[in-house]
C-alpha cells in the first residue's frame, strides 16, 4: 500500500476504529480544506535562540517512528511540499538551556489545513523548555494538524507546553511522541482551552532504564467544544517511571473525552506508572467519559489508575458558603482550586502565570 | 449584646424525623454545651441550623436578633452572625485559606489589606505552623491541625455565634486546649456566643460551660449549669435515654 500523494486520497478514519470511539470524526469533511500554512513565531533568547532552527520533513521521524495514521499522512504531504512547516529544536550534548522557546503557531485563514511539525533532539545530558502556543481568531474555521516528536538522550531533560488557545470553530487534531533514553526526564504538558473539536494523542514511550516521564494537563470546554484525549505511557525498559495527570472542566453543552493506557511491557520489571484522570461536569448538558487502561505483562511493578467524573462536590460547596461566600464565588474557587494542582506542576514563566487568569476568565462566563 | 433563639426545632432526613422540637436560647459572650449520646440527633442539630443541604425543616425557627435563618441558604446564616466549626471539615482541594477569607471578607465588606498579617497573628495564638496553613483547605492534614485550621477560621471571621460540633473529636490533648481557649478568649474579646456541641466532658474541662444541656432522642430533656456534665460524667447517659 503506498502512501496517499494528495489530501483528497487520505481515507480518514471512523469512529467504529477503538481509537476513534466518541470522537467527532464522522463530522470531519476533509473537502472543506485546502493546504495553508500557520505563521509561525519563535521567540527565544541567548543560547535559546542557538538551538532553534526551520527544519523539513527529512529532519522528521528519526528517533521514533510516527505512527501512521490519516493524520500523518496528511502532515506527510504537506510538509514535503509548499505548505511545510518543520521547527526543529536540537540541543547538543552537556548544554542546559535555561531561558524558554516560545513558539507561537497562529492560525488567521479559514478553510485550510495546516501541519506545523515540531522537532525537540535533547543531547545526553542536555535541558530545553519548549512552549507551542496555537492560537487563532473565533471565525476561523480551518484544520490544525500538529505533530511534536521528542527524544532525550541518555539523562536528558525536555519540557514541553502545549498551550490550545485556538478559535472556537477551529479544529485540531494533534498528536505527541516521546521517546526516553536511560535516565532521561520528560514532561509533557497540554492546556487546551480553545477550538471546537480538539483532540491530542500523546504518547510516552519509556526505552531506557531509569527514564521518567510526566504528562498532564489541563482542558476546560465550554459551549459546544469537545476536548478529546488518548494518553499512552509505554514502559520497556526497567525503573522506569510515569506519572500521568489529566484534569478538566465541561461546562455548557460541551464535552469531552479521556481514554488512556499504562502498558508495562515484559522487560520492564521493577518501574511505576501512575495515571490519573478527574472531571468536573459544571452544568446538566456537559459530558464527560475517562477510561483508563492498564496492560502489565510482568512482575514487580507498581501501578495505580483513578479515573473520577461529576459535578462540584456538595460538602465543599457548602463548606465555602457557610464561610459567608456566595455559591457562586464557591463554586469558582473549588473549580480554580481542582485545576491549581496541574497549573502548580507547570513550568513558572510569564506565559503558565497568564493562563490562571485566562481559565478564571473562562469560567467567569461559564458558571 | 445579641441572642440566638432556637423555637420548637423539628427537623430530619428525608422520611425520618430527628430533632423532636428543641428549644433553646444562647446569649453574647455565653457558653451553652449540649451533650447527647450517639444518635441524639446532636449533628442533625448543627446542620439543620447551619443550613446543610439534605435535611428537611418541618417546623420552628432559629433567628438571631429576631432575624429569621431558616429557609435562608448557608452564606446569609454566616452574613447574619452564624459560624459552624465542623466535626469532619471538607477537603478542597487547590484552595487555601487566603482565598476563602478573602472572599468572605469581601462578602461583609471587610478590608482585607491587613488579612495576611492576620492570618499569620492568629495562627500564632493556636500554635498552628504557617507551613500547614499554606496547604490547601484541610489536605493531608491531620485531625489536630483540621480543627486548629477550624478554629483560625472563626477567629478571622468573628461571628456572632460559633456552633463547634464535636470539636474534640480526633482531637490531642494539646490541639484540644488551644482551640478551647482561643474560643473561651473570644467569649470575653469578642462577645462570641457558643454552642459547644460533644459526646464527651473532657473539652468543658477547657472550655467551660455556663450551661448544659442533654439532647436525647432529638429533645432536651434536661438543663443545667456545669455540674450538669460531672453529673453525667459519673452516671452516663443511661438515665436520659
Amino acid at each position: 500500500m503506498t502512501s496517499p500523494t494528495r489530501l483528497s486520497d487520505v481515507a480518514l478514519p471512523t469512529a467504529d476504529e477503538e481509537i476513534w470511539r466518541y470522537s467527532r470524526i464522522g463530522e470531519l469533511d476533509l473537502a472543506k480544506y485546502r493546504a495553508g500554512c500557520v505563521d509561525t513565531v519563535v521567540a527565544a533568547s541567548g543560547e535559546a535562540a542557538n538551538v532553534v532552527s526551520p527544519g523539513s520533513f527529512a529532519d522528521c521521524g528519526k528517533a521514533m517512528p510516527i505512527a501512521v495514521d490519516a493524520f500523518a499522512e496528511i502532515s506527510a504531504i504537506q510538509s514535503t511540499g509548499d505548505s511545510a512547516d518543520v521547527t526543529v529544536v536540537r540541543v547538543p550534548r552537556g548544554k542546559a538551556i535555561v531561558e524558554p522557546i516560545v513558539i507561537t503557531r497562529t492560525v488567521s485563514a479559514s478553510g485550510v489545513v495546516v501541519t506545523p511539525r515540531l522537532v525537540i533532539d535533547a543531547g545526553e545530558n542536555s535541558e530545553v523548555t519548549v512552549i507551542e502556543r496555537f492560537v487563532g481568531a473565533n471565525d476561523v474555521d480551518s484544520l490544525v494538524v500538529p505533530i511534536v516528536e521528542m527524544s532525550a538522550a541518555q539523562s536528558a531533560r525536555i519540557t514541553y507546553l502545549a498551550i490550545n488557545e485556538l478559535g472556537n470553530r477551529t479544529w485540531q487534531i494533534a498528536h505527541q511522541q516521546s521517546l526516553g533514553e536511560r535516565d532521561s526526564t520528560t514532561r509533557i504538558y497540554t492546556v487546551a482551552l480553545g477550538g471546537d473539536y480538539a483532540r491530542v494523542r500523546t504518547e510516552a514511550r519509556l526505552v531506557g532504564t531509569g527514564a521518567s516521564t510526566q504528562q498532564v494537563a489541563l482542558y476546560f470546554a465550554d459551549n459546544n467544544q469537545m476536548h478529546d484525549f488518548r494518553t499512552l505511557q509505554t514502559h520497556v525498559a526497567p525503573r522506569t517511571h510515569s506519572d500521568m495527570l489529566f484534569k478538566g472542566a465541561v461546562a455548557g453543552t460541551s464535552k469531552s473525552v479521556y481514554t488512556g493506557l499504562i502498558r508495562i511491557e515484559k522487560d520492564a520489571h521493577g518501574s511505576q506508572a501512575y495515571q490519573t484522570n478527574r472531571n468536573l461536569t459544571l452544568s446538566e448538558g456537559a459530558w464527560a467519559e475517562s477510561v483508563p487502561n492498564l496492560e502489565i505483562e510482568t512482575n514487580d511493578v507498581k501501578c495505580s489508575h483513578a479515573s473520577t467524573v461529576g459535578p462540584i462536590d456538595d460538602d465543599q460547596r457548602f463548606y465555602l458558603e457557610s464561610r459567608g461566600i456566595r455559591p457562586e464565588i464557591a463554586e469558582r474557587l473549588v473549580v480554580l482550586g481542582f485545576f491549581n494542582e496541574v497549573i502548580e506542576r507547570l513550568p513558572n514563566l510569564p506565559v503558565v502565570a497568564g493562563l490562571r487568569d485566562k481559565v478564571a476568565a473562562k469560567l467567569g462566563g461559564a458558571l | 449584646m445579641s441572642t440566638l433563639k432556637i423555637s420548637n426545632l423539628q427537623a430530619g432526613i428525608p422520611g425520618k424525623q430527628i430533632l423532636n422540637g428543641i428549644e433553646l436560647t444562647v446569649k453574647s459572650g455565653e457558653v451553652h454545651a449540649i451533650m447527647g449520646p450517639n444518635g441524639a440527633g446532636k449533628s442533625t442539630m448543627s446542620g439543620v441550623i447551619m443550613g446543610k443541604p439534605g435535611y428537611d425543616v418541618i417546623s420552628g425557627s432559629v433567628s438571631i436578633d429576631g432575624e429569621e435563618l431558616l429557609g435562608r441558604p448557608a452564606w446569609e446564616r454566616a452574613l447574619a452572625g452564624l459560624h459552624l466549626v465542623m466535626q469532619y471539615p471538607t477537603e478542597v482541594p487547590g484552595v487555601h485559606i487566603d482565598d476563602v477569607m478573602r472572599e468572605a471578607f469581601a462578602t461583609r465588606g471587610r478590608d482585607a489589606k491587613e488579612l495576611d498579617a492576620l492570618i499569620a497573628s492568629e495562627a500564632a495564638r493556636i500554635n498552628f505552623s504557617t507551613d500547614l496553613v499554606a496547604r490547601s483547605l484541610n489536605v493531608d492534614l491531620s485531625g489536630g491541625e483540621k480543627k486548629r485550621n477550624e478554629t483560625l477560621q472563626l477567629s478571622l471571621l468573628k461571628p456572632k455565634f460559633a456552633i463547634l460540633d464535636e470539636l474534640d473529636s480526633g482531637l490531642d490533648i494539646d490541639a484540644l486546649r488551644d482551640c478551647a481557649r482561643r474560643v473561651e478568649a473570644a467569649t470575653t474579646e469578642d462577645n462570641l456566643g457558643v454552642l459547644v456541641i460533644t459526646h464527651y466532658a473532657r473539652l468543658l474541662e477547657e472550655l467551660k460551660p455556663d450551661f448544659v444541656h442533654i439532647l436525647a432522642a432529638g429533645k432536651i430533656v434536661k438543663s443545667g449549669g456545669p455540674e450538669l456534665a460531672d453529673e453525667l460524667e459519673k452516671s452516663g447517659y443511661v438515665a436520659f435515654q
